[in-house]
């Protein structure tokens, strides 16, 4: 099974859609444009700071709000490898499957956590930091079959006979 | 020598009998207006560069928001809050989101006979009322503000004989336009435009508003009309007296004399991307059009909200077209509600604006993209003006606007 | 065993017996897409490989978040909307007609049991009518455009309700708010809400639109009323056999059952910058405020202006305060002004500014800086939704918006 290891960001409970991407910056003509504001409310110099393979990991209700699938875009472009929070709002997660960003609900890390450190997690086993074992769930199939094809774009493409 | 109206009022002013073109004079100002647009940076100023920061007389500064109303940015609504915070600190009249600064200022201060200093160029519309109104930079403002007072060059007037009358279907937004094409865009530099003859009488005032609105475009320092029965009656109904008013005397000087026929004029456009570059309207017709914009201290009054009206009552917007009609004032809004004129535009298609200067100055609202063409009665033309630096606007009258809306193109109101 | 709402919804789209948990695939009746995210759908859609939209007529484009355009590069929106339109042959566009979800009901786009899925997060407003509506992000829309088709958890149900007469001060506005605040901003996650009760069925379609509109605040994937006569006339439609049995069963099965007394409600506000953070507005009366906003698809409508007007009549917004008035939709702006609404809202001070989403999405109408303060009759109150992220919003009934504008602070309306 699949693993991966990455220094962690950590942020509060219901970090809505607005403070991942401010609705000022939507018309934006891409993504790589707008990236640069990611988290910019609460946190104006967090998405300078974000390297490849960051983890965020974050309270309850992540990414409640609007549906701009942005949020996850640009979570993505900024190199994030996975957001690991104790739930997620529906219309993000959502979101984030069909765009291959992983997220992983996970009720007690986030108690836990301390920012700069350094997490593992095993994909749809469970996330060592600290030297505890957190476990997480796997994902049900559906979810899993368009992470697989890479996405729902992917996915559709298979079905149109295109890849 | 006999002085014209301009060099009385700068004379009274100065408290001397007699002025000259060229003359340098320290005057006593009677109002003082300042908008959004640099109201903030004037504030800063008088809060870091004066050691002994004092205001000579609160009750003539007029602050008005209207550039960026309701605000569009973090930015602009910091400005307008400093602007806030300090005219109500000072006890300044402050209007905001109330209308165009201009358009507030004839309806609510402006008597012939005063001088007033705006920090805004169409300052310059206030000579409808027979005032002498100008545009200035916040350093001079500010000058102003604190002590009361200015200096004035004293212009060299240039005469604007009008004689007959506008035949139907033509406005003093095309005979401005005409006028501008005809001396250029820096024709009348530093002079001052005097409106006069029997055409200037049969000018409503909301028309010589339009004329003296836009003598900034020829490079004047200002437009005036004598305040004749029509100022006087209007001032009546807005429940102001006139200060002094004032005649040209039959042998004052004129530096140049035009003559222009109003009933030879007709519908015009100025191209991109300068306001002198006018020709007869049907030049252009046909060029596909993005967005129309009704509105602005130059035509966005009652009357001109009545003639888009008239012509698009019943009929629609075309499709993909964004026709922005914007009143010059809450009052007019709310006279334009109780006409029925908003529902017209509204069931035609229209996109009816709170009063502010947005399309005209490229901001706040109704914005155009890139390489978007726009057809306004604003007040300029300019390259990007009202937005991309690719896009194009053209400037017409009312009418011209109003069926261009309906045409999906630039049409004249006999076309629809 | 009975069923909730959604099920017997999702029962009659799909055919087959469901309950909460399984996955299903649905086929939609119509779909909405916004000015914002069309550009993003026509990419997404060609990139998929799809050639034709699997049913023009049921989709509809709106254009409203950027209306009208305050940046340069919002056009390009609506060139690639026009575009896309043309392409494919649809003729559902609406370019400055109000908000999506105003006008989705108000046209007659989506009727009482349909399956409705949109580019935005308020979606959820079509259960005003009982349609099972939520919103979804551009990549799934593009799929659903190819398709037809989405595949669904079917939500377990939160059953709301409401018996008795709501005191005159308190608006629909104030129902929701309390929900959201004893539900929490993630309490109805992934769930429908189910609303029932005398006090429900005596609301116009209009007051039930504001609670579907901000069953999202609290999580939810939809909420739902059931259809009745005023359902029927709000269509105009007759309600057929299935939209009548719209209606929880007696044994159905909920996650809970929440109920309320409507006299026990009072105007209420949610305060800064949680949409769950709410308190009695008589708790934070005297605090002074900058600007006053009504409008959004959750109180725009023509009931909310005249309820603000009523306030207003004869009395003026308070010095060095801004009162912005947006209607939800032209439709709702030209009834405002044929009867009187909009003069009286003029007269007493305020800004009538032309339908669409305005403040409430944070691009324009209204944008405020640091240290200020606005009462807001929209949906969010999140850190820097209206500005920068020190401005302070607090979301409110239009009945006690309109009397904080009079006051310049935060007060209790009388009636």
């Amino acid at each position: 099974m699949e693993a991966f290891t990455g220094k962690v960001w950590v942020l509060g409970d219901d970090i809505d859609t607005d403070i991942i991407i401010p609705t000022e910056y939507l018309a934006l003509k891409t993504i790589d444009d707008m990236k640069q504001y990611g988290f910019s409310p609460l946190r104006p110099e967090l998405a300078g700071q974000i390297e490849k393979g960051d983890i965020i990991v974050a309270g309850k209700n992540f990414g409640c709000g609007s549906s701009r699938e942005q949020a996850p875009e640009i979570i993505k472009a900024l190199g994030i490898s996975c957001v690991i929070a104790k739930s997620f709002a529906r219309i993000f997660f959502r979101n984030s499957i069909n765009n291959g960003l992983l997220l992983i609900e996970q009720p007690d890390l986030h108690d836990d956590i301390k920012e700069g450190d350094t997490i593992t997690v095993k994909m749809n086993e469970h996330v060592d930091y600290n030297g505890k074992t957190y476990p997480i769930a796997a994902l049900p199939e559906n979810l899993m079959d368009i992470i697989q094809a890479g996405g729902l774009v992917k996915a559709m493409r298979k079905r149109n006979g295109l890849d | 020598m006999g002085m014209t109206i301009a060099e009385k009022i700068i004379a009274a002013a100065a408290g001397v009998p007699e002025v000259k073109p060229g003359d340098i004079h320290t005057v006593t100002l009677d109002r003082l207006m300042s908008n959004d647009g640099t109201t903030h940076l004037t504030v800063d100023m008088y809060r870091n560069k004066l050691n002994h920061p004092h205001i000579a007389d609160p009750k003539k500064l007029v602050f008005i928001v209207d550039h960026n109303v309701p605000s569009d940015s973090p930015k602009t609504a910091a400005s307008q809050k400093k602007m806030r915070d300090f005219a109500r600190e000072n006890n300044i009249d402050f209007w905001e989101g109330k209308g165009v600064c201009h358009q507030v200022m004839i309806e609510n201060y402006v008597r012939p006979g005063e001088l007033i200093f705006g920090a805004d160029s169409h300052t310059c519309s206030y000579g409808a009322l027979g005032a002498f109104g100008t545009g200035v930079g916040c350093t001079d403002f500010l000058y102003g503000m604190v002590t009361g007072t200015s200096w004035v060059l004293v212009p060299e007037s240039v005469k604007f004989n009008l004689v007959g009358k506008l035949p139907e279907g033509v406005y003093a937004r095309d005979l401005i336009l005409t006028i501008i094409g005809e001396v250029g865009a820096n024709g009348c530099n530093y002079q001052v435009m005097e409106f006069t003859g029997e055409g200037a009488k049969t000018l409503s005032i909301s028309d010589r508003m339009a004329l003296c609105n836009m003598a900034v475009e020829a490079g004047a320092k200002t437009g005036i009309f004598e305040a004749d029965e029509k100022a006087i009656e209007y001032l009546k109904e807005h429940g102001r007296e006139p200060k002094e008013i004032f005649h040209s005397d039959p042998d004052a000087k004129y530096v140049r004399e035009y003559t222009f026929d109003l009933s030879k004029v007709r519908p015009v456009v100025a191209k991109p991307d300068f306001v002198d570059r006018v020709v007869p309207a049907e030049e252009t017709c046909g060029t596909p059009i993005n967005e129309a914009f009704l509105g602005s201290c130059n035509n966005g009054r009652i009357e001109d909200l009545r003639v888009g009206a008239e012509i698009i009552r019943g009929k629609k917007v075309a499709e993909g077209v964004r026709f922005l009609v914007v009143p010059a004032s809450q009052t007019i809004y709310r006279q334009a509600l109780k006409e029925g004129i908003i529902d017209t535009f509204m069931e035609a298609g229209a996109i009816v604006m709170n009063p502010n200067c947005s399309v005209c100055w490229g901001s706040c609202q109704g914005v155009i993209g890139e390489n978007e063409v726009l057809i306004s009665t604003g007040t300029r033309n300019f390259k990007g003006r009202a937005g991309h630096p690719s896009s194009k606007v053209y400037l017409g009258s009312a009418a011209t606007v109003t069926a261009s809306a309906i045409a999906g193109k630039i049409a004249t109101a006999d076309q629809i | 065993m009975g069923n909730t709402v959604i099920e017997k919804i999702i029962r009659h789209n799909t055919g087959k017996d469901v309950k909460p948990g399984d996955i299903v695939t649905v086929n939609v009746d119509r779909v909405m897409i916004h000015d914002i995210f069309i550009p993003f759908v026509g990419d997404k859609f060609e990139e998929m490989g799809f050639t034709k939209l699997w049913d023009p007529d049921k989709v509809v484009l709106i254009y409203d978040h950027l209306v009208p355009a305050s940046r340069v590069d919002d056009t390009r929106h609506f060139h690639k909307g026009d575009e896309f339109a043309k392409k494919y042959g649809m003729k559902n566009v609406h370019r400055s007609d109000g908000i999506c979800h105003q006008l989705m009901t108000e046209a007659g786009y989506v009727k009482p049991g349909d399956v409705v899925f949109g580019t935005d997060s308020h979606t959820t407003t079509y259960g005003c009518v009982g349609a099972f509506s939520s919103g979804i992000g551009y990549t799934e829309m593009a799929s659903i455009l190819g398709t037809g088709t989405m595949w669904i958890k079917v939500p377990e149900t939160i059953k709301v309700v409401i018996e008795g007469e709501l005191p005159k001060n308190v608006m629909s506005k104030d129902i929701i708010l309390r929900l959201i605040g004893d539900l929490g901003a993630d309490g109805a996650t992934y769930r429908a809400l189910e609303f029932s009760g005398s006090t429900v069925e005596n609301m116009t379609v209009a007051s039930r639109m504001t609670i579907a509109n901000m069953a999202i605040e609290a999580g939810a994937k939809c909420a739902l009323f059931t259809p009745d006569e005023k359902t029927a006339e709000y269509c105009g439609i007759e309600l057929n056999d299935y939209q009548k049995s719209l209606k929880g069963d007696e044994d159905a099965k909920y996650l809970c059952t929440i109920t309320y007394r409507a006299e026990d409600f009072v105007p209420v506000m949610a305060c800064p910058s949680q949409v769950d953070k709410i308190r009695d507005t008589s708790v934070l009366e005297g605090t002074p405020i900058d600007q006053v906003f009504i409008g959004s698809c959750t109180n725009g409508r023509l009931e909310d202006l005249q309820a603000a007007a009523e306030v207003l009549k004869g009395k003026k917004v308070a010095d060095y305060v801004k009162l912005i008035v947006t209607p939800a939709s032209r439709k709702i702006y030209l009834q405002a002004s044929k009867m009187g609404i909009l003069d009286t809202l003029a007269e007493a001070g305020a800004m009538i500014t032309h339908p669409g989403c305005g403040l409430c999405c944070g691009r324009a109408g209204g944008i405020l800086s640091d240290g200020e303060r606005v009462v807001a009759t929209n949906n969010r109150n999140f850190l820097g939704r209206m500005g920068t992220s020190k401005v302070e919003i607090y979301l409110a009934s239009p009945k006690t918006a309109a009397a904080c504008a009079v006051a310049g602070k935060i007060v209790t309306p009388e009636v």
